[in-house]
């Protein structure tokens, strides 16, 4: 709207003042597109997670009553994770499969702890779409390779969450996580 | 209808051209706020407060689009989510009190344009009906700054909707009905709360539908002009681009000022601290008292205390206050003096500056508790402001001698320059 | 036709207007809580003003008094522990506030589901000592102590009034009414604008509470001061950032003026107005 204008009649043989003028005009103008700038930055942050959601950002969780074989989902910024108690053949089924041949290669060793490589703690989210895959509960599919199964799109995960079949192009995400004592982990 | 001397929208650039045969716009706003329109050279400050109050709306619909998506309108978590967005949303603090405060500057402004607007006689012929989509536009404002003090669901909250819907009751027969369909219950509770929260947000987009059409119908006569003289040539006027936009730049950059200091070092000097206290439907705060652009209404709804004529005294205040703002409907009609600037009504300006003293009055009495010696002042500005209105006014302009008006514009600009 | 309407209808508002204001009034008497009434004592925080910012040291001991002597009673339930780190603490120190403070979380047994406790994360809200309004009410002689979070913002007075009422409780004057004299339970502060309030003088020895190291006397004004810019923080907590961001824009705008000014006054230049 404001843009610079100036009669040239106004001005005849005033070159200085023609100078003067448009620059103060360009100024303003540049200040006003400045404060907006300033403004909307505001407007857009605020759909930004808020203090109170990022402060659930890290959780912990007690593994103590886990038996080996059982698998419990729990909620970490609003998402599942699975923590699954691995079994000593489950633990043996991952690490026969050659890495270099999977799609997302990784071996079971990069996805836990060094000594606690039977707590897998992965992201319950499908790397596909985002489902839930199935396999942390009791009695629930798991899936051509004795992991998870989604049963949205067919993906199936092995004992290490690793993807083996189907849509999804990655492995289920292992958080940030660290064992602050024992049996406690702290994610995120 | 333009002026015949007014510039002509001529696209240069190709796609401009284009767009011109698609779509005129960019020649809709050439026309109405650009080089197009030519607008009296000699206007003052008060005509920047159109603008600015445009400004203000646009403030408003923009921070409260943003705190809506915060906001949940439901009586157990709505004080709350208020709380939350000024604790834990990122700026959230400045977008609620940029709402809060920025309803307090739209007032400021809409009430220095309607002053601009009653003192200059900017309501007479061949202006009316940009008056009336005025008038039209103030009650849509009040009704949505009402709803929206409900919003945060504090003690004042609940208690101005107890209050405001109660008038309703001063109705006979079918007054508590109406009141129980409005709020949704027997008392301001969730339903309310919700209904107020989606018409809240309705109902800006309602006022700037009428701000075009008020905007449009000034642009038939054209705009005023302190001397209330008509433009006669193209001397008597200057193109709105680049005049009138770089003096209403200048006019936003103070408004803006204005707006920071109270929203960044005052933000809740106009508030109620009682709202920050949660809605508690079983105890009336000691002092109710509505926001400060309500005061002057709420002291003429509470200045009749007897019952007159067989209406009772509830009903007088309700009818009065209602019709101390719709009486502006045919103020055009009231007042038929020929000239519109007071500054040429020796006589009516006497009248003019006791009303404006008058109406401050009125806004002290509202924000005082309900005691002496208030309510009687409260009743005898009261009194001034319907005979100002209803009896005096017409009488005035009836028998009033103006005096002598400047030939055209441009002759008065001159005068002025000659004596300074 | 318009104008008779309207001349009837003004004469009509004017008359019983003027009715109204010309009925005689009752003599109406002073009321007691007026007269005994006390405005709020003048008493400055280094948040006053459009520099103010908070003084972490003074907030964290008005914590401590929250801590150790309100927090007894009072609710503070729109703030969370993690939120204390805008007062200094860092987030090793929340945890150990969260998790040693002495009322827990409500929360519910995960085996048996029956109503239980666990302790406070960084990331809850300060508990409330009462499960409800109705156990509040039942502990405190018939007052529910207010949720103090916003308490700054919800008086007149604000924070000042905190500190007035704090160090405000005495004797009722010789020339107080008998009715308005505390009834059992109450005590007579006359910043209260009821004069008798159930909350006991809550501050009453200096020293009742023992400062850390460096700080000043804990006094019962010391106290209650420390406390009352607690709570100015407590509703407040973007009391700081708001004002900063004020500085930049109130200077951001003066510059813009003074450029829209300078634009004003060359576009006009030529053109008498």
């Amino acid at each position: 709207m404001a843009v610079v204008e100036t009669d040239p009649s106004a001005n005849a043989g005033m070159e200085d003042g023609v100078r003067r003028r448009d620059f103060i005009n360009i100024a303003a103008v540049s200040f006003a597109g400045v404060g907006v700038v300033a403004v909307a930055l505001p407007l857009v942050n605020q759909m930004n997670p808020s203090a109170d959601v990022l402060a659930l950002a890290s959780i912990e969780v007690d593994l103590s009553a886990i038996q080996p074989g059982q698998a419990i989902k729990t909620s970490w910024r609003k998402q599942p994770i699975f923590i699954r108690n691995l079994t000593p053949a489950e633990i043996e089924d991952a690490k026969k499969v050659d890495v270099g041949g999977l799609r997302d290669p990784e071996s079971l060793e990069a996805r836990t702890k060094p000594g606690k490589e039977n707590w897998l703690i992965t992201l319950g989210v499908c790397t596909h779409l985002g489902c839930v895959p199935l396999g942390a509960a009791a009695g629930e599919l798991r899936g051509d390779f004795g992991g998870y199964f989604c049963p949205c799109h067919g993906s199936h995960y092995d004992t290490a969450a690793r993807i083996r079949k189907g849509p999804a192009p990655k492995n289920l995400v292992v958080p940030e996580y660290a064992f602050t004592s024992d049996t406690v982990v702290q994610i995120g | 209808m333009s002026f015949p001397w007014a510039k002509h929208y001529e696209p240069t650039h190709p796609f401009m051209q284009w767009m011109d045969q698609k779509l005129p716009l960019p020649r809709l706003v050439y026309n109405a706020i650009g080089a197009g329109y030519p607008v009296p050279r000699n206007l003052n400050y008060f005509w920047n407060f159109g603008v600015l109050a445009g400004a203000a709306l646009v403030i408003q619909i923009v921070t409260g689009i943003v705190l809506a998506m915060h906001y949940a309108a439901n009586g157990a978590v709505a004080f709350d989510s208020v709380e939350h967005i000024m604790r834990d949303v990122n700026s959230g603090w400045f977008l609620r009190y940029a709402h809060a405060n920025g309803a307090t500057m739209f007032f400021i402004v809409v009430y220095l344009h309607i002053f601009r607007g009653l003192y200059f006689g900017s309501y007479k012929a061949p202006r009316e009906m940009v008056w009336l989509l005025g008038v039209v536009i103030f009650l849509l404002m009040m009704a949505t700054a009402f709803m929206g003090y409900v919003l945060p669901w504090g003690q004042m909250s609940f208690w101005g909707a107890q209050v405001i819907t109660g008038f309703f009751s001063a109705i006979p027969v079918v007054g508590e009905p109406i009141r129980q369909w409005l709020l949704g219950g027997f008392a301001p509770d969730n339903a309310a709360l919700n209904r107020f929260f989606s018409l809240h947000y309705l109902l800006p987009f309602v006022i700037a539908a009428v701000i075009i059409l008020h905007i449009w119908a000034l642009h038939i006569p054209g705009s005023s002009n302190p001397t209330g003289v008509e433009v006669k040539d193209e001397q008597d006027t200057v193109p709105f681009h680049p005049y009138y936009t770089a003096k209403d730049g200048f006019g936003l950059a103070i408004f803006l000022i204005v707006f920071a200091v109270l929203l960044f070092f005052a933000p809740n000097m106009l508030a109620e601290p009682v709202n920050y206290v949660p809605a508690n439907p079983l105890s009336t705060p000691a002092h109710i008292v509505p926001e400060w652009y309500f005061w002057p209404f709420y002291a003429i709804l509470r200045a009749f205390t007897v019952d007159f004529l067989w209406v009772p005294a509830k009903l007088w205040g309700v009818i009065a206050m209602f019709s101390s703002i719709l009486l502006l409907f045919i103020l055009p009609w009231l007042d038929n003096s020929p000239v519109r600037s007071t500054t040429y009504r020796p006589l009516y300006k006497w009248f003019f500056w006791l009303l404006m003293f008058d109406i401050v009055i009125l806004g002290i009495c509202g924000m005082k508790p309900a005691a002496e010696p208030w309510v009687r002042m409260g009743q005898i500005a009261s009194a001034y402001y319907f005979a100002h209105f209803l009896i005096i006014l017409p009488i005035v302009s009836r028998i009033e001698r103006p005096l002598p008006l400047p030939n055209s514009i441009t002759e008065a600009v001159l005068a002025k320059h000659k004596a300074a | 036709m318009i104008r008779i309407i309207a001349f009837l209808g003004g004469l009509g508002f004017v008359a019983a207007l003027l009715v109204g204001a010309l009925m005689p009034r009752e003599a109406v008497e002073e009321a007691v809580t007026e007269k005994f009434f006390k405005e709020h004592k003048h008493v400055s925080f280094t948040t006053d003003g459009p520099l103010g910012k908070f003084d972490h040291a003074q907030l964290q001991r008005g914590f401590q008094v929250y801590k150790e002597v309100c927090s007894a009673c009072h609710s503070l339930r729109l703030v969370s522990f993690g939120d204390l780190t805008g007062i200094g603490y860092t987030p090793g120190q929340v945890k150990t506030i969260a998790t040693e403070w002495t009322q827990e979380q409500p929360s519910i047994n995960p085996d048996t589901g029956e109503a239980a406790t666990r302790k406070n994360l960084a990331s809850d809200k300060f508990p409330s000592p009462f499960a409800n309004d109705v156990a509040a009410r039942a502990a405190n002689n018939n007052a529910v102590p207010p949720d103090l979070s916003l308490m700054a913002k919800a008086r007149e007075g604000g924070a000042a009034y905190i500190y007035s009422l704090l160090t405000g409780f005495q004797e009722p004057p010789a020339d107080l009414p008998k009715d308005s004299r505390p009834g059992p339970g109450l005590h007579y502060n006359p910043y209260f604008p009821n004069l008798n309030l159930s909350m006991a003088p809550p501050l009453v020895n200096d020293g009742q509470i023992t400062y850390g190291e460096g700080a000043p006397k804990p006094t019962v004004d010391q106290m209650a001061k420390d406390v009352s810019a607690f709570l100015i923080w407590t509703a407040e907590p973007k009391l700081e950032a708001r004002h900063r961001a004020g500085i930049a824009t109130i200077i951001f705008l003066l510059i813009f003026a003074g450029l829209c000014w300078g634009s004003y006054q060359a576009i006009w230049a030529n053109k008498e107005h």
